[in-house]
């Protein structure tokens, strides 16, 4: 009896380690969003490309679309920025930026050099709508349905793993639910 | 061609560590000398090989060697030298490959100074040792190799070290908390060889002592240094914020720190074998699972290295080898507990007894903030995180407990209780505690803060009943002959009582200001005024910077000038806040640029913290004291011993360590 007793930390041990077993499946980057399934914010925020422009929320419906954060300063953007292209050009999905605490001379150059494949773009300079999106760092990417309730977040860059496994089922049952209703 | 004969030298280095784990294993379960005497040349074997290897990436690091994928990730041309060598471990591969470095040191250093230990256990410490050194060599090998190439398309420039390791603090940092980390394999290695030789006895605890005591102290130091550096560099004025890998090594620290105390008890009574033999191996697990949590991606934290899965099941996979291995050996072969107490309710034994359970169980509170997101994560329980008011309510008062039986420590005997005399004289102690406890906080603070008086008492409390038994100790036998066991107990024990001022001080009389400047403006903080004089632009080596002006005036006499920086680094567009600090005894003045906030105006961050010093200080003195135990006459006595005994000395270091060991 005595000489099972010693055996105790062995199964603490085991039933810990199986739990860290199951942890490695899980992905701590995946953040749920507490607006997921809520609308979008209003905003009224000028265009990046034209200052005199204002956009507001009632721009970015209409379609199931992407709503993507991005800077200049941020270096995963650069990475993420050719597989954007990649996915208006084939999926035909359209993607809005937010242009987030970045200066606009820069961001406008970045668009020119790089390509551009944001439908538009919030210049978000203060990080205003960052802050009512819950914005954790740059990139991060929202899909929002017709009426412009966010239905996925993502954070990080999106590659083509996060849009076969997440994003694209989701906007495939989007646009189904979409033409039936 | 340097990368190649690194990977070359890191494949030899397996190659020795394999025989290594094996034959001597053998030879002492058969009793055979000559399988044996395999030992100690396959672990200089290893540590040469370890070495070269390591060279070669450092010497890919000092010329700039692009081709090395590694290196370009963490290093470029513009770097500054020191940062170069530095970014050798400051991601994954590099550290991991310091991690087996430092192992094969250890074990080295095991080699050589164990020469008049019984053969059979040198060869077994070694043998485990050999084993884990596989787990890591394998895992650099299979998952993370440090010398793969970019070719043919090697690029022309390197990327960058995360500007936020560009620190001082990065070089040394590391390496010591490593050493603490791998160094507890050697007392891990001493239990399992205990455990399998069925020696489990005082002769195995004192072998173990010094190096639990080495290793503690180097992860005091790396601690230490790891939260001055976070408070400087963070930009945020925070010095400890329970983050998940910040626990990882604060866990075997305290359960070291038990074991420090258990194995005096296993020494001097041997009692407590089973539960010092638990410890020794609680203590490495730790530390792996530490090495587990930072490299599998399992857990987001500031320190977290880019990890893929495949790492952290390896990872897992070694961990269920070594700590399954270890637990099931201890369940079958560790003595069976014999509950006969022979001691008195308040003897030394009792109170070093429950020093273990507290420590322990603050431990394990510790892993289990740590782990409690996983574990309801993986129990489908949603993501959750566990902050700073779990973990200082439950370690708040477990640790004044444990203050109060310290005092009681130093005058408590082996197996008796304390004489009434000794009762009155700690009564005086404790009075004198609480008294000046109650003024410092009064005069001090200007009112009576609960949290300061405690804090006060406690740590006068330690310090109090410390100083009597030095000064009773030193009349008795004379100050000079006082052994360094004692006094780094002491020092260790008062390194403690100034880590709890600066701990409690810090957070309750620490005043804290975020506020919008432009040029001219200023605000009182803590007795002084703080003026913004405007933002110059300054270059350094590979950033541009904004430099903060800010005049710090007393009175009306300018007493400082700091100039905090948010700093552009270069390569990579990575932006960082380099806060100003002007240090003093009792307080220092902390400044910190955030965000421009147009017209020349920043939002500046400015902290007054009280005894905020104190906390490293004391730190730094608890390592100190476990260095100062280490270098006591009782461990050199037997290096001492071995050069008269006539042992065949197969190579000349292990004579010349003698002989210093003697002389020093």
């Amino acid at each position: 009896m005595k000489r099972l007793k010693l055996f105790v930390p062995l199964i603490i041990f085991i039933a810990l380690g199986s739990l860290l077993l199951k942890g490695l499946e899980l992905d701590p980057n995946e953040m749920p969003s507490a607006l997921i399934d809520k609308s979008l914010p209003e905003f009224r925020l000028p265009s990046l490309e034209n200052p005199e422009a204002m956009l507001g929320r009632k721009d970015l419906l209409g379609q199931v679309a992407l709503v993507n954060v991005w800077a200049t300063w941020c270096p995963s953007c650069r990475v993420e920025h050719p597989y954007l292209l990649q996915i208006t050009e084939q999926e035909k999905i359209p993607i809005y930026g937010i242009d987030y605490k970045d200066v606009r001379e820069d961001a406008q150059q970045w668009l020119r050099k790089l390509g551009n494949p944001y439908v538009a773009n919030v210049f978000d300079e203060q990080g205003k709508l960052g802050i009512d999106l819950g914005v954790f760092g740059a990139p991060e990417t929202y899909l929002i349905d017709q009426k412009g309730v966010i239905r996925y977040k993502h954070i990080g860059v999106v590659d083509d793993q996060v849009w076969l496994k997440h994003l694209k089922p989701l906007v495939e049952q989007l646009r189904a639910e979409a033409s039936q209703g | 061609m340097l990368p190649e004969l690194g990977h070359f030298t890191l494949i030899l280095a397996l190659c020795m560590a394999v025989p290594l784990a094996v034959i001597p294993l053998i030879g002492a379960a058969r009793n055979n000398q000559l399988w044996m005497s395999y030992a100690r040349p396959l672990v200089c074997g290893q540590f040469v090989f370890l070495v070269t290897s390591f060279a070669c990436l450092a010497a890919a690091f000092l010329m700039d060697d692009f081709s090395v994928a590694y290196v370009a990730q963490n290093s470029n041309s513009a770097m500054p030298v020191q940062y170069k060598l530095s970014a050798v471990w400051g991601a994954h591969e590099g550290s991991l490959l310091l991690w087996a470095l430092i192992l094969s040191g250890w074990t080295f250093a095991v080699a050589v100074f164990s020469r008049n230990l019984p053969d059979e256990l040198v060869a077994r410490v070694l043998s485990v040792m050999g084993m884990i050194s596989i787990g890591f060599l394998l895992f650099l090998l299979l998952t993370s190799n440090p010398f793969a190439r970019l070719l043919p398309n090697s690029p022309l420039e390197g990327g960058e070290l995360n500007p936020l390791l560009q620190d001082v603090g990065l070089i040394f940092h590391p390496p010591l908390l490593y050493m603490g980390y791998v160094g507890f394999s050697v007392a891990f290695a001493f239990a399992i060889a205990a455990l399998l030789g069925g020696q489990l006895d005082a002769a195995w605890a004192r072998w173990s002592r010094p190096w639990t005591n080495i290793a503690w102290a180097f992860l005091s130091a790396g601690i230490v240094l790891g939260s001055y550096w976070a408070y400087y560099e963070l930009g945020w004025g925070g010095w400890w914020f329970w983050d998940p890998v910040e626990n990882a090594s604060f866990m075997p620290w305290l359960v070291g720190c038990a074991l420090i105390h258990s194995l005096a008890v296993t020494d001097k009574r041997g009692v407590f074998k089973s539960w010092t033999v638990l410890l020794a191996i609680f203590a490495f697990s730790l530390s792996l699972l530490g090495t587990f949590l930072v490299r599998s991606g399992v857990l987001t934290s500031v320190h977290a290295f880019a990890s893929d899965p495949a790492r952290g099941l390896f990872i897992l996979v070694f961990l269920f080898l070594v700590i399954g291995g270890s637990l099931t050996l201890y369940a079958v072969r560790a003595p069976e507990v014999v509950s006969k107490p022979v001691f008195g309710l308040w003897s030394r034994e009792i109170l070093l007894l429950l020093n273990n359970v507290i420590l322990v169980v603050a431990a394990v509170t510790v892993l289990l903030g740590t782990l409690y997101p996983l574990i309801i994560d993986s129990l489908g329980g949603g993501r959750i995180s566990v902050g700073p008011p779990y973990f200082n309510l439950v370690f708040v008062p477990l640790m004044c407990v444990l203050f109060v039986l310290l005092g009681f420590a130093p005058k408590s005997q082996w197996k008796r209780s304390s004489t009434n005399n000794l009762k009155r004289e700690l009564f005086m102690a404790a009075l004198a505690s609480l008294g000046v406890g109650v003024l410092f906080p009064l005069i001090y603070g200007g009112e009576l803060h609960l949290g300061a008086v405690l804090a006060a008492t406690l740590s006068l409390w330690i310090a109090i009943t410390g100083a009597r038994d030095l000064i009773t100790k030193g009349r008795k036998s004379g100050f000079g002959r006082l052994s360094r066991s004692y006094l780094g107990m002491q020092l260790a024990h008062f390194g403690l009582a100034v880590c709890i001022i600066g701990v409690a001080f810090t957070s309750i009389y620490s005043e804290q200001r975020d506020v919008r400047m432009s040029p001219g403006d200023s605000l009182e903080l803590g007795g002084y005024r703080f003026q913004f004089d405007g933002v110059k632009q300054v270059e350094g080596q590979n950033f541009s910077a904004q430099e903060g002006q800010i005049s710090i005036y007393q009175g009306d006499q300018k007493a400082y000038l700091l100039q905090p920086q948010k700093r552009v680094y270069l390569a990579r567009r990575q932006s960082m806040t380099e806060a100003a600090i002007e240090t003093g005894f009792t307080r220092d003045l902390y400044v910190a640029l955030g965000e421009p906030l147009g017209d020349g105006a920043w939002a500046v961050r400015v902290h007054y913290k009280a005894f905020v010093i104190w906390i490293w200080m004391g730190g730094l003195l608890m390592g100190l004291g476990g260095f100062l135990a280490v270098t006591d006459r009782r461990y050199r006595i037997k290096a001492a011993q071995s050069e008269k005994i006539p042992v065949a000395t197969d190579n000349g270091v292990a004579e010349v360590s003698s002989n210093l060991g003697a002389k020093a």
